[in-house]
């Protein structure tokens, strides 16, 4: 069964170069510049739990807490570059070195249990059946300031509106292919257009309701976006739960620092789907569909299921008859009004798209084009979120709304076109080439992590297809301090905010903060040594 | 309710009940071979696997240490304690959203107390406490079932697989142990056959329930009417079918569309058959029949289960 990973997108960089850093060490907390953050944060003293006569009154000091904290040119999410903490990171610093010795991990393994007992874990592909693993969890949180959220807020907000004129117009009158804004043959050969979508209407011009885009923060401070996930972004379940067990294991700090809510993303999922619902069906009877328990991202669609109330329904539960889509229950067949799919276009309905797939419901589709029930993300979604296609949002920005861009994108190199397919051929050992429908971290190549032999073979495969690969610099994306062993050490994040677009765009303040927990990696996919983090927004 | 939904219910509440019951027949078993005066220890060995469905692959072997934990370890064993709460646990990871959290962190709990490495050891140290354990940990999970889910259609379906399970199991149990109960060998007329009666009634946990109603004056023909024919004891077969009935008519109650007419007189068949029979005629009759007879009806209503609420044909359904 081939189902989409949880986390699909793939971030790569160079390893740091540790010969050449000079380790900027905090000797004195009172170093750090007075902060003008609104509540500064009483250090949360007391364990909850008593400890051990062993560990009793031994703080960790800050020295050792940073002992070996390297800065280089990548922005530090908690230091600004001459060493001194950023002011809304002062309360956190000040409370972990006010912990005793051991209590970080100690609230670090009570956390890992309460994962574990939850059986909040994914499945691990291309291993044992049924190898489960807890999601790696950093314990200190991501900050991020009013102001930053502000901004990621409206870009995002901009960056769906445009995504989704695009597609409501690629799908019917095509006009920015008409006006070459976007060449033509780039939509027509992209893998995931959907030309059974072609003239459909959507309920509400709605295409893609629930979106995770991947953000990373250069070294200017400045967010970018990476990748869209327009199809079937997963992760939000981590979200919430590393929320919770965040707020048990810093109480004190968490109330501290006035963090915005996300608790309420379930319920604003289940508004946004009822909002679509086909016209006619005031109790809208809402499921989710899943791939089912061997699906990486399973966990999620249960909690998700769970926390909106509504049923988990796998497409052996469904049945069409005169397009019309029922589940199968004890007590005879029932209708169902609006699908939230977590099942790709290609594994959803075996009459319309892949034959061989039985993950998906015989004749949904018609259904959907009767306009008898509603699945959402749209079909055909994916086309957006080719990489290929991702190069031209900024141009889709300006043409659908007149607006600068507020998110920038990551250059990227279209290696259909001739001159920069040279330069990229040129410079192969600098740059990240990518191939433009894949994820989670395949089809990659690492230009300054590769051999000779694999350039070699880019390069044939390139010139072979060009419209199937794109090329990045490779990013310095920042870090973030991350528990590692009894000490803390920086580790590479990203950004994942969820979006939500029904009646109208909605995004929870965070996201999931995703963190490459081996050191120097840039890989922050769960597959490979990712792990997450809960993330403030501040108020 | 989605029928695969109450499908997985089903299941996780029947393999559930059957791990407690390998657990508890498995602890009698070793237990009563403490007492070497009685039965042979490979006479027992057989009567608990005939009573636990002739498991295929499972001989009788010198090392009772090594059958012992293949009965609680080993995983592709499909009556071992292992494999019964792994199939639970699936079932319930299938159905996360329908039971409560508090019910899949503590079947979640049992799962990974089976596979620690502490289990095994643990086993090796005290297999009482160690299957003792394993006993809280289901217990626990039942508990807090009946106590934070809805008891609405699919905590009804959790009722009707534990009670099936349960009598089947019994009525299986019983029809092992019924020979030896009352045709006991010249032997076994000291304290040993009283030692094998309350293990059999350990077997159900009924020993003190027993004791409540006939005192501990242990005689077969009791034994056999208080584990069939008692209507307030849970481990009783009459008590069981009465559960399961009481809970097709709930589910009946909250859905209703369709009515299980054969369901409901296969139901009432059984449930009329324990309730008014006596345990002179069943002695007098065959006794063994009667019990086998029992359990073909318990199949029987499985299958009609799985034709009502699981595996109905569309045009059926449609037609409603």
């Amino acid at each position: 069964m081939a189902a989409p990973f949880p986390f699909a997108a793939g971030l790569w960089m160079p390893p740091f170069p540790h010969a050449s850093l000079t380790p900027h060490v905090v000797k004195k907390l009172n170093n750090g510049q007075p902060g003008n953050h609104p509540s500064p944060a009483a250090p949360e003293r007391v364990p909850a739990i008593p400890r051990s006569p062993m560990s009793a009154g031994h703080s960790v000091e800050l020295e050792t807490l940073f002992g070996d904290y390297p800065l280089d040119h990548a922005y530090d999410e908690m230091r600004e570059a001459n060493g001194v903490l950023r002011p809304h990171y002062r309360a956190l610093a000040e409370t972990i070195a006010g912990l005793p010795a051991d209590e970080l991990q100690r609230r670090k393994q009570s956390a890992d249990i309460s994962f574990l007992t939850q059986g909040i874990t994914f499945t691990v592909y291309g291993r044992d059946e049924g190898t489960e693993r807890i999601f790696p969890y950093d314990l200190l949180p991501r900050l991020i300031t009013a102001a930053e959220w502000d901004r990621i807020e409206r870009g995002l907000t901009q960056r769906i509106t445009a995504l989704n004129l695009f597609l409501r117009d690629v799908y019917s009158d095509a006009k920015i292919l008409a006006d070459r804004v976007i060449p033509r043959d780039l939509v027509y050969s992209c893998k995931h257009y959907r030309r059974q979508m072609r003239g459909l209407q959507v309920p509400r011009n709605v295409y893609i309701a629930v979106v995770g885009s991947d953000l990373l923060r250069l070294n200017t401070g400045e967010f970018v976006v990476l990748e869209d996930n327009l199809r079937v972004p997963s992760g939000v379940s981590y979200m919430l739960t590393n929320r919770r067990v965040m707020k048990r294991t810093f109480p004190q700090l968490f109330q501290s620092y006035g963090v915005r809510p996300i608790e309420h993303y379930a319920q604003l999922l289940l508004a946004t789907l009822r909002s679509l619902a086909p016209e006619g069906r005031p109790e809208p009877n809402i499921v989710l569909l899943t791939p089912g328990v061997f699906n990486s991202a399973y966990f999620e669609h249960t909690y998700l299921a769970r926390q909106m109330g509504i049923d988990l329904v796998e497409g052996r539960d469904l049945v069409t008859h005169d397009n019309i889509v029922y589940m199968r229950t004890t007590d005879g067949l029932k209708r169902v009004d609006v699908i939230y799919r977590r099942v790709d276009d290609d594994f959803s309905d075996p009459l319309v798209f892949r034959g061989d797939s039985a993950l998906g419901c015989a004749g949904l589709f018609n259904a959907y084009r009767a306009g008898n029930v509603t699945v959402t993300n749209a079909f055909g979604t994916g086309l957006a979120d080719d990489k290929a296609v991702y190069a031209y949002v900024p141009r889709m920005i300006r043409y659908y709304l007149d607006e600068d861009p507020i998110l920038p994108n990551v250059e990227t190199y279209l290696l259909s076109e001739d001159k920069e397919r040279q330069h990229v051929l040129a410079n192969l050992e600098k740059l990240v080439v990518k191939a433009v429908g894949e994820s989670g971290g395949y089809g990659m190549l690492i230009g300054p992590q590769s051999t000779a032999k694999q350039r070699e073979e880019f390069a044939r495969q390139i010139e072979a297809n060009p419209r199937n690969y794109i090329a990045q610099p490779t990013l310095d994306f920042s870090r973030a301090p991350c528990l590692i062993g009894n000490h803390l050490e920086p580790r590479h994040v990203d950004l994942r905010p969820y979006v939500l677009f029904g009646d109208k765009v909605n995004i929870v303040p965070g996201g999931l903060t995703r963190v490459a927990l081996e050191k120097g990696s840039l890989v922050v996919n769960s597959s490979q040594g990712g792990g997450s983090k809960d993330t403030w927004v501040l108020e | 309710m989605l029928s695969r939904v109450a499908d997985s219910l089903y299941w996780m509440s029947r393999y559930l009940e059957r791990a407690e019951n390998t657990v508890r027949q498995l602890d009698v078993t070793m237990s009563l071979m403490l007492d070497t005066g009685g039965a042979s220890d490979e006479l027992r060995w057989k009567r608990l696997l005939a009573s636990l469905g002739k498991p295929d692959g499972m001989e009788w072997s010198d090392s009772l240490d090594a059958m012992a934990r293949s009965l609680v370890f080993d995983s592709l064993n499909p009556i071992s304690v292992t494999f019964c709460i792994n199939g639970a646990r699936e079932n319930a990871r299938q159905v996360r959203e329908e039971i409560s959290s508090e019910q899949w962190q503590r079947l979640n709990r049992l799962f990974h107390q089976m596979h620690s490495p502490h289990a095994q050891a643990q086993f090796s140290a005290s297999i009482n406490d160690a299957l003792a354990s394993v006993v809280d940990g289901i217990h626990l999970f039942q508990g807090v079932g009946d106590s934070t889910m809805i008891h609405g259609q699919g905590w009804q379906f959790i009722r009707l697989g534990r009670y099936l399970e349960r009598a089947y199991a019994t009525a299986t149990m019983l029809e092992v142990y019924q020979k030896e109960l009352f045709n006991p060998q010249e032997r076994d007329h000291s304290g040993y056959q009283y030692l094998e009666m309350v293990g059999l009634l350990r077997c159900c946990t009924a020993f003190e329930a027993y004791c409540q109603v006939y005192t501990a004056d242990v005689l077969p023909d009791r034994i056999l009417e208080f584990l069939l024919l008692n209507r307030d004891f849970p481990h009783a077969i009459r008590y069981c079918v009465d559960t399961i009935r009481s809970a097709i008519d709930s589910i009946q109650n909250t859905g209703g569309r369709r009515s299980p007419e054969e369901l409901t007189a296969g139901i009432g068949r059984l449930h009329a058959m324990l309730g008014y029979t006596t345990i002179g005629e069943i002695l007098n009759g065959d006794t063994a029949a009667f019990l086998h007879d029992i359990r073909e009806q318990c199949l029987r209503i499985h299958e009609l289960i799985y034709r009502y609420y699981v595996h109905y044909s569309i045009q059926s359904a449609l037609a409603v």
